[in-house]
């Protein structure tokens, strides 16, 4: 009955060490208002000076995108009133941006659809209001106003929130392996609105869209959006008009609430900015970029299915984040390691350690090295796979070596065909009922032989080997 | 003492026929007792000048000179001075003391002058008559109860009056030539990036330049030596490398076209008329060539100018908000009046009516008919004296159409104090270098003669004025009230 349609506009901030026109630091969690110098003051007199660094950021990222990259592109005042917004106005993009055009690719259970992007523009971000601090005060903190982001502007092309979610996570995942952003949502550097409209079925006409801003959470995300087309379709059923309105999600009541409408919407009385000339990007610079760019996530698709053999299913997820794409290469690095066992430790093994942890990729405690070891002890058949996960929760939880852990407690699997025989005759001896069993048709009986070789061996002895001899033993 | 310019006390410094701390103080004491006639100062700088002066003193006694070494300076109050209030002419900013030194002021330190203090102005730059100050009216040192121009009216005046031998300015549409002309001072507006803006408190971001006041060409030369250059705190400073306007200025005067544009002339007052025929007649006597031209879009200038400069400045005092530093009012209740009673009890009423100017000439539905439309005025004028400056060196005008006016007379009608800068603002608008020199009287009240150049060429300006002054001596013409 009702189509949904989706824009959305991210703000990434950018990683540049100082911010976007002035010299002071960008660094996140230092005390109140010790990274703002006079110019983020907003003081009388100050001026502007473009940060080369962000103008480059923001090339990466047109090129990642396949956009055009304007050379004369304008920096523009947005004016408005706001405690946190020390000049009453803040410098951005507006008639023309850094970044125009450019698609992402999203695929959902194995459906693939272009999202078009319209433009991408530098801008400063504003410092922070704190209404908790003081009981009838508010205060400023500046050490945030300053910080370069780009605001990333998609066509409204996503029909539902999973579309959305997964464009995000795509720019999230792009962003972070341009190296331009850390991408930290909780910190507030990668945060996004949604603009969210209703239409009939087969109408092209869009219907009249609510903007949700600030929601810093995949998570969020999905469930504001929800939330927030099961409001409209309720307002259109019943024959009413959606108003268009600036909406805020609250995560605590999972629901949307107005903040204000476009009658109340600020006039900001966009000119470009006198203090700041037009950015000129000359073709070399393009091209010196172009031919510096990484890898990104989808020609690293491609080669890691090609090069290594795995399956689409986890090189997407190895290579949604460029960290553990890296993780996993320097598992694999020049080992004989197979690809795939180490894919699949990785995918089933250390992302489970790493949810219960809450632990992002550089915070592991197992290095790659000491995973490659683990898993090559396995490989070689020295442990098994058993062992091997005990070990790697140990070097986890602990942050103890595997050669340590193996070799103390005499992990070593035993595979010597002479000392399992003994064994076996042993247990065969021991058990004659079993066997005849066993003989005379009840197969499933291998299972309780295994066990008590096991059990026998403390765990240490090989499965493959022993149901080798087994079957062989076992004979009539 | 007061009587000589800033190249003899140079040169007396040098010589250690004078100290810095002497200079000083003569010029502290002549302040105390003539500016309260005036009112050209907001704050005198006593005990930093003297400190100052000692500390150069001691350093000419040891031998090392800095170029400018010992010389006292007036800083317009606009610029911000590291420690030392600047008040911007505003109830706004009465009480601010900036934390950092403006690059002007910055480079005029370095250079060895001594800020002695700081000079009245229209609040935030804007008006003609330095009557909108919050500090009160500055009056024209020939007959107070004349104003003095504005808006670097006490930069003016108190050169004018012999209370400091130089002073900075900053000129939007006028705001040094107009007021150098009434006050019968030299006063030059440099390139539009030439000098930085950093620390100017700014007024309209595309128009404001800073400049000097001098009694002299050679004098604003030195000075104008001292204030430019590239600036990496200013996006819109020029790379051009600074010549040495005092050495170039002085070079052999090579006779140059100059053109006067008809539309200067066109219905000017006939006592100015008669003053400006007679001063191109000694020029022509001297070599040279005149050529009347057309600058059909200058009349255009004051409308284009009363769009661009109030919108630039309704966003660029958007910062005055009570929030972090200038006047915040008391006994409010919520941010919005926060912000509305900080701005309407800190800012005087030509701050407002701008402000609310440039807000409705910025609107959504108003801008392509208001803002646009005076940017494209601004391409045709610019465009105007590039065609003009194919054909001539220099442009020569009148600099004011009229000599000073009476205190009080046009603070009513905003409309006739815009057209006091009909002559100046369309430099403004297109960039250009521009200087005002005295060029005689009109009822025992000064008249300026304005050279207008193309981009950085401010030294075939300095050196057409400094010929000038070779052969006449407006310029040596003094008010009463400075005494002998």
């Amino acid at each position: 009955m009702w189509e949904s349609v989706i824009g959305l506009e991210i703000h990434v901030q950018l990683n540049t060490k100082s911010k976007i026109f002035s010299p002071a630091s960008t660094d996140f969690g230092s005390s109140q208002n010790t990274q703002a110098c006079a110019i983020d003051l907003g003081m009388p007199g100050v001026l502007p000076v473009l940060n080369e660094e962000a103008v480059i950021m923001a090339i990466k990222f047109g090129i990642a995108i396949g956009a055009d990259i304007l050379d004369d592109s304008i920096f523009a005042r947005k004016n408005y009133f706001y405690p946190d917004l020390p000049k009453g106005y803040q410098i951005s993009q507006f008639e023309i941006p850094i970044v125009s055009g450019g698609s992402m690719e999203i695929t959902i259970d194995n459906k693939t659809k272009v999202v078009n992007i319209t433009r991408a523009h530098l801008e400063e971000d504003a410092g922070k209001s704190i209404h908790d601090l003081y009981p009838n005060e508010s205060a400023i903190d500046l050490n945030r106003a300053g910080t370069p982001l780009i605001e990333i502007v998609s066509e409204p092309e996503m029909e539902n929130a999973a579309e959305a979610v997964q464009y995000l996570k795509n720019i999230h995942s792009l962003v972070r392996y341009l190296g331009i952003s850390d991408g930290n949502m909780q910190e507030g550097s990668f945060r996004c609105d949604a603009n969210v409209s209703l239409k009939k079925q087969g109408v092209d006409k869009l219907g009249t869209r609510a903007e949700i801003k600030n929601i810093n959470s995949f998570k969020y995300v999905e469930n504001a959006i929800n939330h927030e087309i099961e409001r409209q379709a309720r307002i259109l059923e019943r024959g009413d008009k959606v108003i268009q309105e600036t909406r805020l999600y609250d995560p605590s009541k999972n629901e949307t609430r107005s903040m204000r409408s476009k009658v109340e919407a600020n006039d900001y009385r966009y000119f470009p900015d006198p203090d700041l000339l037009p950015v000129c990007i000359s073709q070399d610079l393009i091209k010196n970029i172009k031919s510096n760019m990484p890898e990104l996530p989808s020609t690293k698709k491609i080669r890691f299915i090609s090069q290594y053999g795995l399956s689409e299913y986890d090189t997407i997820i190895l290579v949604s984040d460029r960290e553990l794409s890296e993780y996993f290469e320097n598992t694999l690095k020049t080992s004989d390691l197979n690809p795939k066992l180490v894919a699949n430790w990785i995918i089933t093994e250390v992302l489970a350690l790493a949810k219960k942890t809450y632990l992002s990729v550089k915070d592991y405690p197992v290095l790659a090295e000491d995973l490659r070891y683990l898993l090559s002890n396995i490989s070689d058949e020295t442990i098994s796979n058993k062992q091997a996960k005990e070990v790697l929760e140990r070097m986890w939880n602990n942050n103890e070596k595997p050669r340590d852990i193996i070799e103390n407690e005499g992990m070593k699997q035993i595979s010597n065909i002479d000392e399992l025989n003994k064994i076996v005759d042993n247990i065969i001896k021991n058990h004659y009922k079993s066997v005849e069993e066993y003989q005379s048709g009840k197969d499933k009986l291998l299972g309780f032989f295994v066990g008590q070789v096991m059990k026998a061996t403390q765990g240490q002895a090989n499965p493959k080997v022993i149901n080798q001899i087994l079957k062989e033993k076992l004979k009539k | 003492m007061h009587n000589k310019t800033v190249s003899e006390l140079k040169k007396d410094l040098k010589d250690k026929k004078i100290s810095s701390l002497e200079l000083t103080n003569h010029f502290i004491d002549r302040i105390k007792s003539i500016d309260p006639q005036l009112n050209s100062f907001v704050s005198l700088t006593e005990e930093y000048a003297i400190m100052q002066a000692k500390k150069i003193d001691s350093e000419i006694a040891k031998g090392s000179f800095r170029p400018l070494a010992g010389i006292p300076l007036a800083q317009k109050d606009i610029f911000c001075t590291k420690g030392i209030r600047t008040t911007c002419g505003s109830k706004m900013l009465e009480n601010f003391i900036s934390p950092y030194d403006a690059t002007v002021v910055e480079k005029l330190n370095d250079a060895g002058m001594i800020i002695i203090g700081k000079t009245n102005m229209d609040e935030f730059a804007m008006g003609s008559s330095n009557e909108t100050s919050y500090f009160g009216d500055v009056k024209n040192p020939w007959n107070t109860d004349y104003v003095p121009g504005g808006s670097s009216g006490g930069s003016a005046a108190s050169v004018s009056a012999r209370l400091i031998p130089c002073s900075t300015g900053t000129d939007t549409g006028g705001s040094i030539r107009q007021p150098a002309s009434l006050t019968g001072v030299c006063g030059i507006k440099p390139t539009y990036g030439r000098v930085s803006r950093y620390g100017m408190i700014a007024f309209a971001s595309s128009l404001d330049q800073a400049g000097v006041f001098t009694r002299t060409a050679e004098d604003c030369a030195i000075l104008l030596t001292h204030i430019s250059g590239y600036d990496p705190k200013d996006s819109t400073s020029s790379k051009k490398d600074t010549p040495d306007y005092e050495q170039e200025c002085k070079r052999k005067f090579t006779n140059m076209t100059i053109g006067i544009p008809i539309e200067f002339l066109d219905g000017l007052d006939n006592k100015v008329r008669e003053v400006f025929d007679e001063n191109i007649k000694v020029l022509e006597k001297n070599g040279c060539k005149f050529k009347k031209i057309s600058l059909k879009s200058s009349r255009l200038g004051v409308s284009a100018y009363q769009v661009v400069a109030p919108a630039e400045c309704s966003s660029n005092l958007s910062r005055f908000d009570g929030v972090r530093f200038g006047h915040r009012a008391e006994n409010v209740k919520s941010i919005d009046e926060l912000y509305k009673k900080s701005r309407s009890e800190g800012f005087g009423q030509e701050v407002k009516r701008r402000i609310l100017i440039g807000t409705y000439a910025l609107s959504a539905g108003y801008y392509d008919a208001y803002y646009l439309k005076a940017q494209k005025i601004r391409k045709v004028i610019s465009n105007e004296f590039a065609q003009a400056f194919k054909e001539v060196d220099l442009i020569l005008g009148p600099t004011a159409p009229d000599c000073a006016f009476k205190i009080g007379e046009k603070t009513n009608d905003p409309i006739a104090m815009y057209l006091s800068d009909v002559f100046t603002v369309s430099t403004n608008l297109a960039g250009l270098p521009a200087m005002s020199l005295p060029m005689g009287f009109k009822d025992n009240l000064p008249l300026g003669l304005q050279i207008i150049g193309n981009h950085f060429d401010e030294t075939k300006i300095l050196s057409l004025a400094h010929h000038y002054q070779q052969i006449t001596d407006w310029h040596t013409k003094k008010p009463k009230i400075s005494g002998d």
